[in-house]
Protein backbone atom coordinates (compact mmCIF):
# COMPACT_ATOMS: atom_id res chain seq x y z
CA UNK A 1 0.00 0.00 0.00
CA UNK A 2 1.51 3.63 -0.58
CA UNK A 3 2.29 5.28 2.38
CA UNK A 4 0.24 8.11 2.81
CA UNK A 5 -0.61 11.15 5.83
CA UNK A 6 -3.43 10.25 8.62
CA UNK A 7 -5.19 12.62 10.63
CA UNK A 8 -7.93 12.37 13.31
CA UNK A 9 -10.12 15.89 13.39
CA UNK A 10 -12.42 16.18 15.98
CA UNK A 11 -14.88 18.42 14.56
CA UNK A 12 -17.21 18.75 11.54
CA UNK A 13 -15.05 21.85 10.78
CA UNK A 14 -11.84 20.97 10.64
CA UNK A 15 -13.19 17.36 8.70
CA UNK A 16 -14.26 19.82 5.86
CA UNK A 17 -11.18 21.95 6.15
CA UNK A 18 -9.28 18.87 5.51
CA UNK A 19 -11.19 17.11 3.02
CA UNK A 20 -11.01 20.21 0.36
CA UNK A 21 -7.82 19.27 -0.87
CA UNK A 22 -6.24 17.22 -3.84
CA UNK A 23 -5.92 12.98 -3.12
CA UNK A 24 -7.63 12.83 0.20
CA UNK A 25 -10.45 10.74 1.24
CA UNK A 26 -12.16 10.52 4.38
CA UNK A 27 -12.25 6.67 6.12
CA UNK A 28 -14.76 5.75 8.74
CA UNK A 29 -15.06 1.78 8.54
CA UNK A 30 -12.58 1.47 5.78
CA UNK A 31 -14.06 -2.32 4.99
CA UNK A 32 -13.60 -0.95 1.07
CA UNK A 33 -10.95 1.74 1.13
CA UNK A 34 -8.43 -0.32 2.78
CA UNK A 35 -9.47 -3.05 0.23
CA UNK A 36 -9.07 -0.57 -2.61
CA UNK A 37 -5.84 0.99 -1.18
CA UNK A 38 -4.20 -2.33 -1.21
CA UNK A 39 -5.26 -3.44 -4.29
CA UNK A 40 -4.11 0.18 -5.83
CA UNK A 41 -7.34 0.74 -7.14
CA UNK A 42 -7.35 4.36 -5.17
CA UNK A 43 -4.49 5.39 -3.85
CA UNK A 44 -4.93 8.79 -1.46
CA UNK A 45 -1.95 10.73 -0.05
CA UNK A 46 -4.02 11.71 3.04
CA UNK A 47 -6.55 9.80 4.98
CA UNK A 48 -8.97 11.75 7.28
CA UNK A 49 -10.89 9.48 10.19
CA UNK A 50 -14.02 11.03 11.16
CA UNK A 51 -14.10 8.19 13.91
CA UNK A 52 -14.05 11.17 16.86
CA UNK A 53 -16.77 12.91 15.55
CA UNK A 54 -20.12 12.53 17.35
CA UNK A 55 -22.36 10.93 14.58
CA UNK A 56 -22.95 7.58 15.96
CA UNK A 57 -26.80 8.26 17.52
CA UNK A 58 -30.05 6.58 16.51
CA UNK A 59 -33.12 8.66 17.27
CA UNK A 60 -36.76 9.27 17.16
CA UNK A 61 -37.47 12.40 15.72
CA UNK A 62 -41.19 14.31 15.48
CA UNK A 63 -41.68 12.69 11.71
CA UNK A 64 -39.02 9.87 11.27
CA UNK A 65 -36.27 8.56 12.34
CA UNK A 66 -32.63 10.18 12.37
CA UNK A 67 -29.54 7.96 11.55
CA UNK A 68 -26.49 9.45 12.46
CA UNK A 69 -23.44 8.94 9.32
CA UNK A 70 -21.35 6.82 11.69
CA UNK A 71 -23.73 4.36 13.17
CA UNK A 72 -21.96 1.14 12.82
CA UNK A 73 -24.52 -1.47 10.29
CA UNK A 74 -24.34 -4.18 13.25
CA UNK A 75 -25.81 -1.66 15.73
CA UNK A 76 -28.31 -0.08 13.05
CA UNK A 77 -29.64 -3.28 12.17
CA UNK A 78 -30.15 -3.94 16.08
CA UNK A 79 -31.62 -1.10 17.18
CA UNK A 80 -34.64 -1.90 18.83
CA UNK A 81 -36.10 1.76 17.45
CA UNK A 82 -34.93 0.22 13.95
CA UNK A 83 -36.47 -2.85 14.15
CA UNK A 84 -39.92 -1.00 15.52
CA UNK A 85 -40.37 1.04 13.14
CA UNK A 86 -38.57 0.30 10.02
CA UNK A 87 -37.75 -3.68 10.15
CA UNK A 88 -37.00 -3.34 6.62
CA UNK A 89 -34.15 -1.52 6.66
CA UNK A 90 -32.67 -4.34 9.41
CA UNK A 91 -33.29 -7.13 7.18
CA UNK A 92 -31.32 -5.11 4.59
CA UNK A 93 -28.46 -4.82 6.99
CA UNK A 94 -28.66 -8.48 7.94
CA UNK A 95 -28.17 -9.93 4.20
CA UNK A 96 -25.20 -7.98 3.79
CA UNK A 97 -21.63 -8.69 4.17
CA UNK A 98 -20.42 -10.69 7.63
CA UNK A 99 -21.06 -10.00 11.31
CA UNK A 100 -17.46 -9.21 11.78
CA UNK A 101 -17.83 -6.20 8.68
CA UNK A 102 -20.92 -4.97 9.58
CA UNK A 103 -19.08 -4.46 12.97
CA UNK A 104 -17.03 -2.00 11.02
CA UNK A 105 -18.85 -0.49 8.17
CA UNK A 106 -20.65 2.84 8.89
CA UNK A 107 -24.04 3.96 7.54
CA UNK A 108 -21.65 7.01 5.45
CA UNK A 109 -19.31 4.17 4.78
CA UNK A 110 -22.27 1.78 2.99
CA UNK A 111 -23.69 4.55 1.14
CA UNK A 112 -20.25 5.61 -0.57
CA UNK A 113 -18.71 1.82 -1.19
CA UNK A 114 -17.91 1.18 -4.69
CA UNK A 115 -18.74 -1.44 -7.17
CA UNK A 116 -17.63 -5.34 -6.64
CA UNK A 117 -17.34 -5.17 -10.59
CA UNK A 118 -14.41 -7.23 -11.14
CA UNK A 119 -13.19 -5.05 -13.70
CA UNK A 120 -13.32 -2.45 -11.66
CA UNK A 121 -11.30 -4.09 -9.33
CA UNK A 122 -8.38 -5.15 -11.61
CA UNK A 123 -5.41 -2.88 -12.47
CA UNK A 124 -4.58 -4.96 -16.48
CA UNK A 125 -8.71 -4.23 -17.79
CA UNK A 126 -10.17 -1.34 -18.83
CA UNK A 127 -12.85 0.39 -16.63
CA UNK A 128 -14.32 3.69 -16.99
CA UNK A 129 -15.00 3.85 -13.61
CA UNK A 130 -11.57 3.04 -12.27
CA UNK A 131 -9.76 5.15 -15.15
CA UNK A 132 -11.93 7.03 -17.34
CA UNK A 133 -11.66 7.06 -21.32
CA UNK A 134 -10.09 3.16 -21.30
CA UNK A 135 -13.24 1.46 -22.34
CA UNK A 136 -15.30 -1.16 -20.22
CA UNK A 137 -14.43 -4.55 -19.37
CA UNK A 138 -17.06 -6.05 -18.66
CA UNK A 139 -19.34 -5.26 -21.21
CA UNK A 140 -17.82 -7.75 -23.44
CA UNK A 141 -16.64 -9.35 -20.52
CA UNK A 142 -18.00 -11.53 -18.18
CA UNK A 143 -20.82 -9.70 -16.85
CA UNK A 144 -22.99 -12.13 -14.65
CA UNK A 145 -23.08 -9.82 -12.10
CA UNK A 146 -24.07 -6.93 -14.02
CA UNK A 147 -26.41 -4.08 -14.53
CA UNK A 148 -29.86 -4.58 -16.63
CA UNK A 149 -31.60 -1.29 -15.73
CA UNK A 150 -30.08 2.17 -16.23
CA UNK A 151 -26.51 0.92 -17.98
CA UNK A 152 -24.60 3.14 -20.62
CA UNK A 153 -22.05 2.41 -22.88
CA UNK A 154 -19.35 3.39 -20.55
CA UNK A 155 -20.51 1.17 -17.81
CA UNK A 156 -22.43 -2.06 -16.98
CA UNK A 157 -21.80 -1.62 -12.77
CA UNK A 158 -24.29 -2.48 -10.27
CA UNK A 159 -24.48 -0.88 -6.64
CA UNK A 160 -23.21 -3.40 -4.11
CA UNK A 161 -25.33 -2.40 -1.15
CA UNK A 162 -28.31 -4.17 0.60
CA UNK A 163 -28.62 -0.90 3.08
CA UNK A 164 -28.93 1.17 0.56
CA UNK A 165 -31.69 -0.77 -1.40
CA UNK A 166 -33.88 -0.74 2.03
CA UNK A 167 -32.84 3.13 2.47
CA UNK A 168 -34.48 3.78 -1.14
CA UNK A 169 -37.57 1.68 -0.68
CA UNK A 170 -37.98 3.41 2.45
CA UNK A 171 -37.51 7.21 1.14
CA UNK A 172 -34.91 8.01 3.38
CA UNK A 173 -33.11 11.57 3.15
CA UNK A 174 -29.54 12.29 3.28
CA UNK A 175 -28.49 15.12 5.57
CA UNK A 176 -25.30 16.39 3.44
CA UNK A 177 -22.99 19.04 5.43
CA UNK A 178 -20.74 21.14 3.55
CA UNK A 179 -18.69 24.59 3.97
CA UNK A 180 -22.01 26.37 3.49
CA UNK A 181 -24.26 24.71 5.38
CA UNK A 182 -26.48 21.43 5.50
CA UNK A 183 -28.30 20.09 2.42
CA UNK A 184 -30.84 17.56 2.14
CA UNK A 185 -31.07 15.33 -1.12
CA UNK A 186 -33.97 11.89 -1.57
CA UNK A 187 -32.10 9.21 -0.86
CA UNK A 188 -33.18 7.81 -4.32
CA UNK A 189 -31.49 10.86 -6.09
CA UNK A 190 -28.41 10.61 -4.54
CA UNK A 191 -26.86 7.79 -6.01
CA UNK A 192 -26.07 7.96 -10.32
CA UNK A 193 -26.66 6.29 -13.61
CA UNK A 194 -23.46 5.95 -15.06
CA UNK A 195 -23.88 8.17 -17.95
CA UNK A 196 -20.17 9.48 -20.11
CA UNK A 197 -19.05 9.99 -16.17
CA UNK A 198 -19.22 6.30 -14.73
CA UNK A 199 -16.69 7.45 -12.48
CA UNK A 200 -19.07 9.35 -10.52
CA UNK A 201 -20.98 7.32 -8.01
CA UNK A 202 -23.30 9.52 -6.64
CA UNK A 203 -23.96 13.80 -6.30
CA UNK A 204 -21.75 14.19 -3.35
CA UNK A 205 -19.10 16.43 -3.69
CA UNK A 206 -15.48 16.39 -2.83
CA UNK A 207 -15.84 18.78 -0.38
CA UNK A 208 -18.83 17.77 1.37
CA UNK A 209 -19.69 15.20 4.57
CA UNK A 210 -22.76 12.80 5.06
CA UNK A 211 -23.51 13.72 8.50
CA UNK A 212 -26.69 11.50 8.62
CA UNK A 213 -30.04 10.05 7.51
CA UNK A 214 -33.58 10.67 8.05
CA UNK A 215 -36.80 7.76 7.32
CA UNK A 216 -39.97 9.66 7.33
CA UNK A 217 -42.36 7.64 9.55
CA UNK A 218 -45.07 5.11 7.53
CA UNK A 219 -47.11 2.59 8.10
CA UNK A 220 -44.71 -0.60 6.36
CA UNK A 221 -44.10 -2.06 9.66
CA UNK A 222 -45.93 -5.25 9.09
CA UNK A 223 -45.66 -5.60 6.02
CA UNK A 224 -42.16 -5.27 5.00
CA UNK A 225 -39.39 -8.03 3.34
CA UNK A 226 -36.10 -7.85 2.37
CA UNK A 227 -35.02 -10.86 -0.18
CA UNK A 228 -31.85 -11.46 -1.53
CA UNK A 229 -30.61 -14.02 -4.56
CA UNK A 230 -26.96 -14.74 -4.55
CA UNK A 231 -24.72 -17.45 -5.15
CA UNK A 232 -24.26 -19.06 -1.79
CA UNK A 233 -26.82 -18.73 1.32
CA UNK A 234 -25.25 -15.50 2.80
CA UNK A 235 -21.81 -13.35 2.86
CA UNK A 236 -21.71 -13.09 -0.95
CA UNK A 237 -22.97 -9.81 -3.16
CA UNK A 238 -26.59 -10.11 -4.86
CA UNK A 239 -27.36 -11.71 -7.93
CA UNK A 240 -30.58 -10.24 -7.63
CA UNK A 241 -32.31 -8.65 -4.35
CA UNK A 242 -35.52 -6.53 -3.15
CA UNK A 243 -37.00 -4.39 -1.15
CA UNK A 244 -40.75 -4.46 -0.45
CA UNK A 245 -42.92 -2.71 1.97
CA UNK A 246 -46.52 -2.99 1.47
CA UNK A 247 -49.58 -1.00 3.30
CA UNK A 248 -52.62 -3.16 3.56
CA UNK A 249 -56.19 -2.36 4.48
CA UNK A 250 -58.51 -5.37 4.94
CA UNK A 251 -56.45 -7.19 2.11
CA UNK A 252 -56.52 -4.40 -0.24
CA UNK A 253 -53.10 -2.34 -0.96
CA UNK A 254 -53.07 1.02 0.28
CA UNK A 255 -49.31 1.82 -0.49
CA UNK A 256 -46.42 -0.03 -2.24
CA UNK A 257 -42.75 1.19 -2.25
CA UNK A 258 -40.19 -1.27 -3.96
CA UNK A 259 -36.87 -1.40 -4.62
CA UNK A 260 -34.26 -3.99 -6.35
CA UNK A 261 -30.13 -4.48 -5.89
CA UNK A 262 -27.88 -5.86 -8.28
CA UNK A 263 -29.80 -4.54 -11.06
CA UNK A 264 -28.41 -0.83 -11.48
CA UNK A 265 -25.71 1.26 -11.39
CA UNK A 266 -27.99 2.49 -8.25
CA UNK A 267 -30.57 1.02 -6.12
CA UNK A 268 -33.39 0.70 -8.52
CA UNK A 269 -36.58 1.96 -7.43
CA UNK A 270 -39.90 0.35 -9.19
CA UNK A 271 -42.42 3.85 -8.75
CA UNK A 272 -44.77 2.27 -11.89
CA UNK A 273 -44.97 -0.97 -10.27
CA UNK A 274 -45.58 0.13 -7.42
CA UNK A 275 -48.48 2.20 -8.69
CA UNK A 276 -49.74 -0.87 -10.57
CA UNK A 277 -50.13 -2.43 -6.67
CA UNK A 278 -52.22 0.25 -5.55
CA UNK A 279 -55.65 -0.65 -5.00
CA UNK A 280 -54.91 -4.14 -5.92
CA UNK A 281 -55.99 -7.29 -3.76
CA UNK A 282 -53.38 -8.68 -2.38
CA UNK A 283 -53.02 -11.88 -4.69
CA UNK A 284 -49.38 -13.81 -6.55
CA UNK A 285 -51.68 -12.41 -9.35
CA UNK A 286 -51.50 -8.60 -8.47
CA UNK A 287 -47.65 -9.09 -7.43
CA UNK A 288 -47.12 -11.09 -10.98
CA UNK A 289 -48.51 -7.87 -13.11
CA UNK A 290 -46.52 -5.50 -11.22
CA UNK A 291 -43.45 -7.83 -10.98
CA UNK A 292 -43.63 -7.89 -15.22
CA UNK A 293 -44.40 -4.15 -15.21
CA UNK A 294 -41.39 -3.55 -13.25
CA UNK A 295 -39.00 -5.63 -15.50
CA UNK A 296 -40.11 -3.47 -19.11
CA UNK A 297 -37.20 -1.47 -20.36
CA UNK A 298 -34.77 -4.02 -18.58
CA UNK A 299 -31.44 -5.23 -20.93
CA UNK A 300 -29.51 -8.45 -20.25
CA UNK A 301 -25.81 -8.74 -21.62
CA UNK A 302 -24.26 -12.25 -22.73
CA UNK A 303 -24.22 -14.16 -19.40
CA UNK A 304 -26.92 -11.76 -17.16
CA UNK A 305 -29.91 -13.18 -19.17
CA UNK A 306 -31.27 -14.90 -16.20
CA UNK A 307 -31.91 -11.38 -14.24
CA UNK A 308 -34.57 -10.59 -16.99
CA UNK A 309 -36.17 -14.08 -15.20
CA UNK A 310 -34.99 -13.93 -12.03
CA UNK A 311 -35.71 -10.41 -10.74
CA UNK A 312 -39.33 -10.62 -11.21
CA UNK A 313 -39.89 -13.78 -9.96
CA UNK A 314 -37.89 -12.57 -6.73
CA UNK A 315 -40.61 -9.21 -6.87
CA UNK A 316 -43.59 -11.79 -6.75
CA UNK A 317 -41.60 -14.07 -3.86
CA UNK A 318 -40.97 -10.59 -1.23
CA UNK A 319 -44.16 -9.37 -1.72
CA UNK A 320 -45.38 -12.27 -1.12
CA UNK A 321 -43.30 -12.46 2.13
CA UNK A 322 -44.41 -8.62 2.66
CA UNK A 323 -47.93 -9.29 2.51
CA UNK A 324 -48.12 -12.45 4.29
CA UNK A 325 -48.80 -14.88 1.67
CA UNK A 326 -45.95 -17.20 2.89
CA UNK B 1 -3.88 -22.69 19.61
CA UNK B 2 -1.28 -20.25 20.50
CA UNK B 3 1.90 -21.82 19.51
CA UNK B 4 3.97 -19.70 17.53
CA UNK B 5 4.30 -20.18 13.80
CA UNK B 6 7.30 -21.84 12.07
CA UNK B 7 10.19 -18.30 11.14
CA UNK B 8 10.22 -20.07 7.40
CA UNK B 9 6.59 -18.79 7.31
CA UNK B 10 6.61 -16.94 3.46
CA UNK B 11 4.93 -13.85 5.10
CA UNK B 12 8.41 -13.69 7.24
CA UNK B 13 10.45 -14.86 4.40
CA UNK B 14 8.93 -11.83 2.05
CA UNK B 15 9.71 -9.53 5.10
CA UNK B 16 13.40 -10.59 5.26
CA UNK B 17 14.16 -10.00 1.37
CA UNK B 18 12.33 -7.19 1.28
CA UNK B 19 14.01 -5.67 4.31
CA UNK B 20 17.37 -6.81 2.56
CA UNK B 21 16.58 -5.00 -0.77
CA UNK B 22 15.65 -1.88 1.08
CA UNK B 23 18.98 -1.47 3.07
CA UNK B 24 20.94 -2.23 -0.16
CA UNK B 25 19.05 0.72 -1.96
CA UNK B 26 19.45 3.13 1.01
CA UNK B 27 23.00 2.16 1.17
CA UNK B 28 24.02 3.00 -2.04
CA UNK B 29 21.81 5.92 -2.27
CA UNK B 30 23.65 6.96 0.27
CA UNK B 31 27.37 6.52 -1.08
CA UNK B 32 25.63 8.86 -4.47
CA UNK B 33 24.19 11.19 -1.89
CA UNK B 34 27.61 11.33 0.21
CA UNK B 35 29.49 11.96 -3.14
CA UNK B 36 27.43 14.94 -4.08
CA UNK B 37 26.48 17.00 -0.89
CA UNK B 38 28.25 19.48 0.91
CA UNK B 39 29.77 18.37 4.28
CA UNK B 40 27.09 19.07 6.95
CA UNK B 41 24.64 17.69 5.57
CA UNK B 42 26.79 14.21 4.59
CA UNK B 43 27.04 14.05 8.61
CA UNK B 44 23.45 14.24 9.33
CA UNK B 45 23.34 11.21 7.09
CA UNK B 46 26.25 9.11 8.56
CA UNK B 47 24.38 9.84 11.84
CA UNK B 48 21.08 8.67 10.10
CA UNK B 49 19.09 11.67 10.96
CA UNK B 50 17.56 11.99 7.95
CA UNK B 51 16.22 8.61 8.77
CA UNK B 52 15.39 9.40 12.07
CA UNK B 53 13.31 12.58 10.79
CA UNK B 54 12.09 10.59 8.10
CA UNK B 55 10.61 8.40 10.42
CA UNK B 56 8.86 10.58 12.94
CA UNK B 57 7.37 12.14 10.11
CA UNK B 58 6.29 8.96 8.89
CA UNK B 59 4.80 7.22 11.99
CA UNK B 60 2.22 8.06 14.19
CA UNK B 61 1.72 7.12 17.85
CA UNK B 62 -0.41 4.18 18.95
CA UNK B 63 -1.36 3.48 22.15
CA UNK B 64 -3.19 -0.22 22.62
CA UNK B 65 -3.69 -2.80 24.77
CA UNK B 66 -3.30 -6.44 23.74
CA UNK B 67 -4.44 -9.53 25.48
CA UNK B 68 -4.39 -7.37 29.06
CA UNK B 69 -1.02 -5.77 28.07
CA UNK B 70 -0.78 -2.36 27.16
CA UNK B 71 1.90 -0.92 24.09
CA UNK B 72 2.98 1.91 23.05
CA UNK B 73 4.31 2.45 19.93
CA UNK B 74 5.02 4.18 16.97
CA UNK B 75 3.59 2.64 13.69
CA UNK B 76 2.78 3.63 10.10
CA UNK B 77 -0.66 4.72 9.01
CA UNK B 78 -0.69 2.47 6.16
CA UNK B 79 -0.29 -0.56 8.51
CA UNK B 80 -3.23 -2.89 9.36
CA UNK B 81 -3.86 -4.10 12.81
CA UNK B 82 -3.59 -7.56 11.41
CA UNK B 83 0.42 -6.83 9.96
CA UNK B 84 0.82 -4.81 13.36
CA UNK B 85 -0.23 -7.83 15.70
CA UNK B 86 1.80 -10.42 13.49
CA UNK B 87 4.99 -8.67 13.03
CA UNK B 88 5.57 -6.07 15.43
CA UNK B 89 3.98 -7.69 18.63
CA UNK B 90 4.85 -12.04 17.35
CA UNK B 91 1.77 -12.27 18.15
CA UNK B 92 0.95 -15.22 15.01
CA UNK B 93 -2.00 -16.68 16.16
CA UNK B 94 -4.04 -14.35 14.03
CA UNK B 95 -3.75 -15.90 10.95
CA UNK B 96 -3.77 -14.14 7.09
CA UNK B 97 -5.31 -15.29 4.61
CA UNK B 98 -7.12 -13.29 2.03
CA UNK B 99 -5.77 -10.08 3.24
CA UNK B 100 -8.91 -8.61 1.40
CA UNK B 101 -12.08 -9.12 4.01
CA UNK B 102 -13.62 -12.26 2.45
CA UNK B 103 -12.18 -15.01 4.67
CA UNK B 104 -12.70 -14.17 7.99
CA UNK B 105 -8.87 -15.67 9.32
CA UNK B 106 -8.22 -12.61 10.78
CA UNK B 107 -10.90 -11.59 12.92
CA UNK B 108 -9.75 -10.20 16.72
CA UNK B 109 -11.96 -8.42 18.73
CA UNK B 110 -11.39 -4.34 19.28
CA UNK B 111 -13.21 -3.14 22.72
CA UNK B 112 -15.40 -6.88 22.80
CA UNK B 113 -16.64 -6.96 19.01
CA UNK B 114 -15.24 -9.26 16.57
CA UNK B 115 -13.71 -7.01 13.60
CA UNK B 116 -11.80 -8.26 10.68
CA UNK B 117 -7.90 -7.08 11.42
CA UNK B 118 -6.82 -6.87 7.50
CA UNK B 119 -9.04 -4.06 6.47
CA UNK B 120 -8.30 -2.54 10.48
CA UNK B 121 -5.24 0.51 10.14
CA UNK B 122 -3.50 0.09 13.42
CA UNK B 123 -3.94 3.55 13.77
CA UNK B 124 -7.46 3.93 14.13
CA UNK B 125 -7.52 1.62 16.92
CA UNK B 126 -5.64 3.66 19.12
CA UNK B 127 -6.60 3.22 22.75
CA UNK B 128 -9.20 0.45 22.47
CA UNK B 129 -8.42 -3.17 23.64
CA UNK B 130 -7.87 -5.77 21.48
CA UNK B 131 -8.25 -9.69 22.37
CA UNK B 132 -6.41 -12.23 20.02
CA UNK B 133 -6.68 -16.14 19.67
CA UNK B 134 -3.36 -16.06 22.21
CA UNK B 135 -5.76 -14.05 24.89
CA UNK B 136 -8.88 -16.28 25.16
CA UNK B 137 -7.40 -19.45 27.59
CA UNK B 138 -6.43 -18.60 31.37
CA UNK B 139 -2.83 -19.62 31.81
CA UNK B 140 -2.83 -23.64 30.38
CA UNK B 141 -7.00 -23.59 31.04
CA UNK B 142 -7.96 -23.31 27.61
CA UNK B 143 -11.29 -21.11 26.83
CA UNK B 144 -14.34 -23.19 26.78
CA UNK B 145 -14.88 -22.72 22.93
CA UNK B 146 -11.25 -23.95 22.48
CA UNK B 147 -11.71 -26.95 24.13
CA UNK B 148 -15.26 -27.60 21.91
CA UNK B 149 -13.62 -27.04 19.17
CA UNK B 150 -10.66 -29.91 20.03
CA UNK B 151 -13.91 -32.39 21.33
CA UNK B 152 -15.89 -31.81 17.87
CA UNK B 153 -13.33 -31.84 16.06
CA UNK B 154 -14.11 -28.21 14.83
CA UNK B 155 -11.25 -28.16 11.85
CA UNK B 156 -8.75 -29.98 9.68
CA UNK B 157 -5.75 -27.96 8.91
CA UNK B 158 -6.39 -25.41 11.43
CA UNK B 159 -5.83 -22.52 9.48
CA UNK B 160 -8.92 -21.23 9.57
CA UNK B 161 -9.25 -21.97 13.46
CA UNK B 162 -8.68 -19.01 15.74
CA UNK B 163 -10.76 -16.62 13.41
CA UNK B 164 -13.10 -19.26 14.03
CA UNK B 165 -13.21 -19.21 17.49
CA UNK B 166 -12.71 -15.56 17.81
CA UNK B 167 -15.65 -15.52 15.96
CA UNK B 168 -17.88 -18.52 17.39
CA UNK B 169 -16.98 -16.52 20.98
CA UNK B 170 -18.57 -13.71 19.67
CA UNK B 171 -21.54 -15.23 17.80
CA UNK B 172 -22.85 -16.78 21.44
CA UNK B 173 -22.15 -13.57 23.41
CA UNK B 174 -24.38 -11.59 20.87
CA UNK B 175 -27.16 -14.30 21.75
CA UNK B 176 -26.75 -15.01 18.08
CA UNK B 177 -26.10 -18.76 18.70
CA UNK B 178 -30.02 -20.29 19.35
CA UNK B 179 -30.27 -22.35 16.32
CA UNK B 180 -28.17 -24.50 13.92
CA UNK B 181 -29.78 -22.12 10.83
CA UNK B 182 -28.66 -18.77 13.07
CA UNK B 183 -25.18 -20.15 13.72
CA UNK B 184 -24.77 -20.62 9.95
CA UNK B 185 -25.65 -17.31 9.24
CA UNK B 186 -23.96 -15.75 11.80
CA UNK B 187 -20.66 -17.53 11.14
CA UNK B 188 -20.84 -17.14 7.25
CA UNK B 189 -18.07 -14.36 7.75
CA UNK B 190 -15.48 -17.34 8.06
CA UNK B 191 -14.76 -19.38 5.32
CA UNK B 192 -13.37 -23.20 6.50
CA UNK B 193 -11.66 -24.81 3.16
CA UNK B 194 -11.49 -27.94 5.03
CA UNK B 195 -15.20 -28.01 5.31
CA UNK B 196 -15.08 -28.34 9.07
CA UNK B 197 -18.86 -26.74 9.14
CA UNK B 198 -20.65 -29.14 10.85
CA UNK B 199 -18.12 -29.64 13.67
CA UNK B 200 -18.17 -26.27 14.30
CA UNK B 201 -21.69 -25.89 14.28
CA UNK B 202 -21.79 -28.73 17.07
CA UNK B 203 -18.76 -27.03 19.23
CA UNK B 204 -20.84 -23.79 19.29
CA UNK B 205 -24.20 -25.29 20.35
CA UNK B 206 -22.13 -27.80 22.78
CA UNK B 207 -20.34 -24.44 24.54
CA UNK B 208 -24.16 -22.64 23.95
CA UNK B 209 -25.96 -25.65 25.76
CA UNK B 210 -23.43 -26.31 28.53
CA UNK B 211 -24.35 -22.74 29.62
CA UNK B 212 -20.86 -21.74 30.35
CA UNK B 213 -19.38 -18.13 30.52
CA UNK B 214 -17.40 -16.99 27.37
Amino acid sequence: MKQFQYVRPLTQQNVLDAINKPGTKIIAGGTNLVDLMKRGVTAPDKLVDINHLPLKGITATKTGLHIGALALNSVVSENNLVIEKQPLLSMALKAGASPQLRNMATVGGNMLQRTRCTYFYDLTMPCNKRNPGSGCGAMEGYNRMHAIFGASPQCIAVHPSDMCVGLAALDAVVIIAGRKGERRIPFTEFHRLPGDHPEMDNHLAKDELIVGIEIPDNNFAKNSYYLKVRDRQSYAFALVSVAAALDIDNGTIRKAHLAMGGVAHKPWRLFDAEKALVGKPVSVDSFNQAAQIAITGAKAYEYNAFKLKLAPATITEALKHASGLV
Amino acid sequence: MASKNSPNEPENEGTILDATRRDFLKQSTLLTAIALTPAPLVRAAENGWDEKIAEAYEKVPLNIEVNGVKHQMAVEPRVTLLDLLREQLDLTGTKKGCDYGQCGACTVHVDGHRVISCLTLGVMVNGKKITTIEGLANGDKLHPMQEAFLNHDGFQCGYCTPGQIMSAVACIREGHANSETEIREYMSGNICRCGAYPNIVNAIQDVKNGGQTV
